[in-house]
């Protein structure tokens, strides 16, 4: 290819472009301002949106990363456009969701004089980059990009920032076209599989009495879930997933067997103390899914599948580690496993599952009280959605009634904090989620706390016309820090009674239609209107003030100590 | 297993790529686990271009195994090794500036410096500088002996350590640049071999 002379700014879109990223998230600032001149002209290639926070922003390349499977591309000024990505780096990483964010930077001969809107970005988000780098030479931007792009979707994915000082981005060289990388000496993607822990993890299986698999997000990521399906169907195990492994298996499949952890179903925590092998396959062990873990899982043999070879033994001792790519190792195993009935297993799930329902549940989605329930809502929900929406949820109380409730057909339908827990992460999330699939539903599920976190994010509705339901669930508590204060602080409820503005005039205000609703009567028509509108939708629920999530493994507990009242 | 939870003396050998802000990325590791860094050494290493952190930490073999299994997590990371002391030989240099006048006038402390094979470095009218060479405990006995005597100035650096078993990175380098590397570079030996730490 002949040589042309191109700006740096211009070479960041040509690597954008060949990269594939339609969309980009992105708040303009001074040290950006080359990056968005050039961006003007290229504006049939490149969808730009403009968020009206950088966290916003990052949120939304998230959500878009997560539905849409390709990685999200953000775009920032430096100083505080750079500061306000940290956040969203952070839930990224500890979430492995692919990210290139581009940050400008002040002219390179300033770095290091506390120049206007100069920090030190770089070293502010080592910790929560996969890798990060800055660029003070505009040769240097495809060679560097196609680094960024190339380490956050392979392996395990995460979030990659790369710092451009102004002059880079002013500064024309000779272009040579864009070459993608995919070899870095010094980066090892995926393990090699080792056949010998193939080996060993198949007797296992083939060998137990009580097998129980535990799926995380892996799954998703690796773009396996058709390969998950096959092995554990062929031996008929029990799953259970984490709640960023959700909806990588339907809801209906006869073998998923509900949540793990914390708020997750009572079945899979118990019989997690009583299984025989445990099979964990893309998933980390978090502690909102052990509980205490000198009481976990003792009596099993346990198989760790993970791309990520320091997450092997680093919370739970493995009995067989196989490393590597779950793409590439589940069909390993599932050659090796035999073909087995295990109903007699599953009927204990389903054992536990009745006495939930009977327990917990059912009150829940069908409440016999006067007050309106998050499961209620969720129920209705999938009713009218028939499993077919992507549930984007923020974080709280609603975040765990809708992963328990929801229901799904598809893979990639559940967008939600999971490792950071970041308040504030739904509303711009549902955003890019939206953009990520944009032929798909998109419904936020957010509480009345998280939302006026990000509630700035209706104004890039509005500017967008992104067609994105939001339901607030409103309990005029800061409804999970409430649960715990009655739980384990005798009620005193310091600093949980947030209040509320009044949500529809404010969407009104943005231009996005909306109803609230406080009467039961009220809430399948509601919900049903909400999801026949054409455009973006508000939907505001109000719900009982004092419920609780329940079952509920207490802190500090184990797994089996799960509570259902 | 109670020995990995016992705290002793480890060498972390990392073999990296020349980068800036490298260091930091790998200091954080320790300081997010409020890991104290006993010592850190960066240096080239025996193949041009190719730098080489010694870190010596006290902590138990499960933390120090997470540690460099997060260490060579990092993307400019090519290898992490971890040793015991008697995995390895090392060294450490201190410098120790004493009073012309207190060597001259007094017999003893020339004896003393003699003993302990320090070496002049530099010698002026009014202060010697010497140098030894050794084990920390060693460096800290001369330091010690010529505190009564006027001591003005003492410093030591980082240990460097040279891996007992080690055959270099030249070879392992090779497979690195491979697109399709051995199973000997992809996986940490102590993966493979669990218990048996370093088989290099």
């Amino acid at each position: 290819m002949a040589t042309k002379k191109l700006t740096g700014s211009q070479a960041v879109l040509e690597a954008c472009i060949a990269e594939g990223a339609d969309t980009i998230f992105g708040y303009p600032g001074g040290a950006i301002m080359p990056i968005y001149d050039a961006l003007y002209d290229y504006n049939d290639q490149l969808k730009h949106i403009l968020v009206r926070h950088e966290q916003g922003g990052i949120h939304a390349g998230q959500g878009y990363a997560r539905t849409s499977g390709k990685v999200g591309v953000v775009f920032a000024t430096s100083g505080p456009g750079a500061t306000n990505l940290v956040t969203g780096l952070a839930d990224a990483m500890i979430d492995s969701t692919p990210l290139v964010c581009i940050t400008g930077q002040v002219f390179a001969h300033l770095l290091g004089t506390d120049a206007f809107q100069e920090t030190d970005i770089i070293n502010i988000t080592m910790p929560v980059t996969k890798w990060n780098y800055q660029i003070t030479d505009a040769t240097e931007i495809p060679g560097i990009l196609a680094k960024a792009f190339y380490l956050a979707r392979s392996g395990r994915p995460g979030p990659v920032l790369i710092d451009i000082s102004k002059n880079a981005q002013i500064q024309s060289f000779d272009y040579e076209g864009y070459t993608p990388c995919n070899h870095i000496r010094s980066y090892r993607p995926k393990p090699v599989i080792r056949k010998n822990y193939i080996d060993e993890a198949v007797a296992l299986i083939n060998n137990a009495k009580k097998p129980l698999v535990i799926f995380g997000q892996g799954v998703i990521l690796g773009k396996a879930e058709k390969e998950f399906k096959k092995f554990i169907e062929k031996s008929g195990m029990p799953a259970a997933w984490t709640i960023l492994g959700l909806s990588a298996l339907p809801t209906d499949h006869p073998q998923n067997v509900g949540m793990l952890g914390m708020h997750g179903n009572y079945g899979p925590n118990v019989l997690t103390n009583e299984c025989d092998v445990l099979i964990a396959v893309g998933m980390r062990f978090d502690d909102r899914v052990t509980g205490r873990l000198d009481k976990y899982a003792k009596q099993a043999k346990i198989i760790h599948l993970d791309i990520d070879p320091s997450e092997i033994d680093k919370n739970v001792k493995a009995t067989v580690g196989v490393w590597g790519d779950c793409k590439e190792t589940l069909p390993l195993l599932t050659l090796g496993i035999q073909q087995k009935d295990r109903s007699e297993w599953l009927k204990v799930f389903a054992d536990y599952t009745q006495k939930e329902y009977d327990q917990c549940i059912k009150e829940e989605i069908y409440p016999t009280g006067k007050e309106m329930t998050m499961g209620e809502v969720i129920r209705i929900v999938n009713e009218t959605t028939k499993g077919n929406a992507v549930m984007v949820t923020d974080v709280g109380q609603h975040q765990m009634v809708t992963c328990r409730y929801a229901k799904f057909n598809e893979t990639r339908s559940n967008v939600t904090s999971g490792g950071l827990g970041t308040m504030g992460f739904g509303l711009p999330a549902a955003i890019g989620a939206k953009f990520g699939a944009q032929e798909r539903t998109v419904i936020a599920v957010i509480g009345d706390g998280g939302i006026q976190m990000t509630i700035q994010e209706f104004g890039t509705i509005m500017q967008t016309g992104v067609d994105v339901k939001i339901m607030i669930l409103n309990n005029q508590f800061l409804g999970m820090v409430r649960q715990w204060q009655e739980l384990f602080n005798e009620k005193r409820y310091s600093f949980v009674d947030i209040q509320s503005p009044d949500y529809v005039m404010v969407a009104k205000a943005y231009g996005i239609a909306g109803a609230k609703v406080e009467d039961r009567k009220d809430l399948v028509n509601a919900i049903e209107t909400m999801l026949a509108h054409k455009g973006s939708y508000m939907l505001e629920v109000m719900v009982g003030k004092e419920n609780n999530v329940f079952p509920m493994v207490p802190q500090g507990c184990s797994v089996s100590e799960i509570r259902l009242k | 297993m109670e020995t990995n939870t016992e705290k002793q003396e480890y060498t972390i050998t990392v073999y990296t790529e020349n980068q800036v802000g490298l260091l930091n990325r790998i200091a954080i590791i320790f300081s997010r686990r409020k890991i104290n860094v006993e010592s850190l050494n960066t240096s080239p290493s025996e193949i041009d271009g190719i730098h080489r952190f010694t870190i010596v930490v006290m902590e138990s073999h499960d933390i120090v195994l997470k540690v460099v299994r997060q260490i060579e997590k990092q993307v400019e990371v090519l290898k992490a090794y971890f040793n015991t002391n008697d995995e390895i030989v090392w060294q450490e240099l201190a410098l120790y500036k004493v009073l012309s006048e207190e060597i001259t006038e007094k017999v003893k402390v020339e004896r003393l410096l003699r003993e302990y094979g320090a070496r002049a470095v530099a010698i002026r009218k009014d202060f010697i500088v010497f140098e030894t060479t050794g084990h920390r405990e060693e460096t800290n006995k001369l330091m010690k002996a010529l505190e009564p005597f006027g001591l003005v100035e003492f410093v030591r650096s980082a240990r460097v350590a040279i891996i007992k078993e080690s055959s270099g990175f030249h070879e392992k380098l090779k497979d690195f640049e491979k697109r399709e590397p051995s199973e000997e570079v992809i996986e940490n030996e102590y993966l493979g071999k669990r218990e048996a730490v370093f088989t290099m």
